[in-house]
């Protein structure tokens, strides 16, 4: 197959009516990878085996005529990659560590087994920073994954090859992990939608913890749509992370809609390229008769400072189980930006410090909340650039993780108060670059976000593009 | 606040179980305080009359039901439990 299709509709169309079969797909994705991993370095391990067994398996149900299928099967022969944090019965997970480098795990996560049970072809394991600890993908501990869209470029992380995967167009879907933008950062470094949902809405089961108060699970994909889809299967109570909440979902849309916007968010410390392209997206909503309004969240300045306090800490505590007795291989095996986390972790948590930066933390991150609350008591969306600048060069900030951290000063926000938030592609850099912006909403407004994403994709004729390799 | 002693790095690598390199004890010690003293921004905000906040959903004592099922087979009376470790493990 030359022309794959770029969109879970499009597939399951073209299998549907016999354009090309699953196992066709499965040999087209497998391909592309062959071609490009070496060079990219997105997958690190490649099921081609199981997916060919899973493809067959599709074949086959596509030969039963019935309409039912696809309420049955609602991903029928969407491929699949996941970010190598998610377990896989039978399949290496490394969460991107070499202290898992040959970790087989004996069961799946939750949005694996719903993926799998929903008709999806499972194309492998892909790269991350390790332990999710990362904005831009180079801490991998297997070597840093390059942006397709031009490989002197990071992908944006933690999920860099959940991304990249993407962008390279080496599947039609993705999973990631979000605890401060971690899907929504390489998404947008690579031209792609994806949700950092709720707290509370995914299962994280089965899923490596990073900072379990902060910790999401989401889709990634080339439309709202897709992701929509995806997000549709993922949801919901599994009985086995007790934070997950059944909701009754609101999918009708209000008539009338307000987005919100910040002078934090939209003037300070942005590069003039994403603020120029944000206040155009602005201009979009505005057209589309949607209300604009000015909030002011002052205590936003401080999110970072929140996160890499209490994300710290979380995984100081979450990463002291990989004591070499019960998983892989010893401590000795952890990267530097595990060790650097884990130190600063036990030091806001230690004697003499935990209230001054833990509990203060804490505190603060209360007033955030409650800022956020607030400002959702008044507009149902908020507008915010994904990251200050355009996708950076390999290599540009790797010596000072400060300026590293300060990537995410967009993404906090949304992990401290557990709401939702979505990434959106829209337009490109004079470098050719992804560029793109956040939508905001107040816990479990998933399908606000969804209506509020199409309606900007219909009004800027917006199509899926993969990068040129 | 806001600087991390050498004695310090050592002391939370100590609570931490690691091992560092003389190189590594002398690079975090300045990129911890680097980001200790920008953190230490947090003194000055007002937080008299706030709690923490350690989750974000409200949930409390999330249980399930406590219900007895029936084992999936039994041999001579006995509870059967499936296998837990495969031959070439």
């Amino acid at each position: 197959m030359t022309d794959l299709p770029l969109s879970i509709n499009e597939t399951q169309e073209g299998l549907i009516k016999k354009k090309f079969s699953a196992v066709e797909l499965v040999d087209s994705y497998l391909e592309r990878i062959t071609k490009d991993n070496k060079d990219l370095n997105i997958f690190l391990t490649i099921t081609g085996e199981e997916a060919y067994k899973k493809a067959k398996e599709v074949d086959k149900i596509l030969r039963y005529k019935d309409i039912k299928i696809l309420s049955d099967f609602p991903l029928l022969g969407v491929t699949v990659a996941y970010k190598d944090i998610f377990l896989t019965k039978g399949v290496r997970t490394t969460a991107g560590s070499k202290v898992l480098e040959s970790y087989i795990p004996p069961y799946s996560a939750t949005v694996v087994d719903r993926l799998e049970k929903a008709g999806t072809i499972m194309l492998g394991k892909v790269n991350c920073d390790a332990w999710a600890h990362g904005s831009s993908g180079e801490n991998s501990d297997f070597g840093k994954t390059k942006n397709p869209w031009d490989n002197n470029y990071v992908a944006g992380g933690s999920s860099s090859g959940s991304a990249a995967a993407l962008s390279a167009n080496m599947t039609l879907t993705s999973t990631g992990t979000d605890t401060c933008g971690s899907i929504r950062l390489p998404a947008n470094f690579n031209y792609l939608v994806s949700l950092k949902p709720t707290y509370g809405a995914i299962s994280r089961y089965g899923v490596i913890a990073m900072a379990s108060s902060l910790d999401t699970v989401g889709p990634m994909g080339r439309s709202v749509d897709d992701v929509r889809r995806l997000f549709d299967v993922m949801k919901g109570e599994d009985g086995f992370d007790s934070t997950v909440k059944n909701i009754n979902w609101q999918k009708q849309v209000k008539p009338k809609l307000k987005i919100g916007i910040a002078k934090e968010f939209l003037e300070e410390g942005l590069d003039p390229e994403v603020k120029e392209n944000i206040h155009k997206a602005i201009k979009v909503f505005e057209k589309l008769g949607i209300e604009i309004k000015k909030v002011e969240m002052p205590s936003t300045k401080y999110a970072i400072s929140v996160y890499y306090i209490i994300q710290t800490a979380e995984v100081s505590s979450n990463l002291a189980r990989f004591d070499g007795i019960r998983y892989g291989e010893k401590r000795t095996f952890f990267g530097e930006e595990a060790k650097r986390r884990i130190m600063l972790g036990s030091y806001v948590l230690s004697s003499g410090y935990y209230d001054a930066y833990y509990l203060k933390a804490m505190k603060v991150r209360t007033k955030i909340r409650n800022e956020v609350d607030t400002i959702f008591d008044k507009v149902d969306s908020l507008i915010a650039p994904v990251a200050p600048t355009p996708p950076f060069k390999i290599g540009e900030k790797t010596n000072d993780p400060l300026k590293m951290y300060l990537t995410d000063i967009f993404a906090a926000t949304a992990n401290l108060a557990g709401t939702p938030s979505m990434a959106i592609p829209y337009g490109f850099s004079k470098n050719n670059l992804p560029l793109g912006f956040q939508l905001l909403g107040p816990r479990f407004s998933e399908y606000t976000l969804f209506a509020l994403g199409e309606m900007f994709e219909k009004e800027t004729g917006y199509k899926p593009q993969v990068a040129k390799i | 606040m806001g600087s991390l002693s050498k004695d310090d790095v050592l002391h939370v690598a100590k609570l931490a179980k690691l091992t560092l390199s003389p190189k590594e004890i002398i690079k975090f010690q300045e990129q911890l305080s680097k980001i200790i003293d920008y953190v230490s921004q947090l003194s000055e905000v007002d937080t008299l009359n706030l709690g923490p906040t350690s989750q974000t959903t409200g949930l409390e004592n999330v249980f399930r039901q406590d219900e007895v099922k029936p084992p999936s087979f039994t041999n001579d009376g006995y509870f059967a439990v499936d296998k837990i470790l495969n031959k070439e493990e």
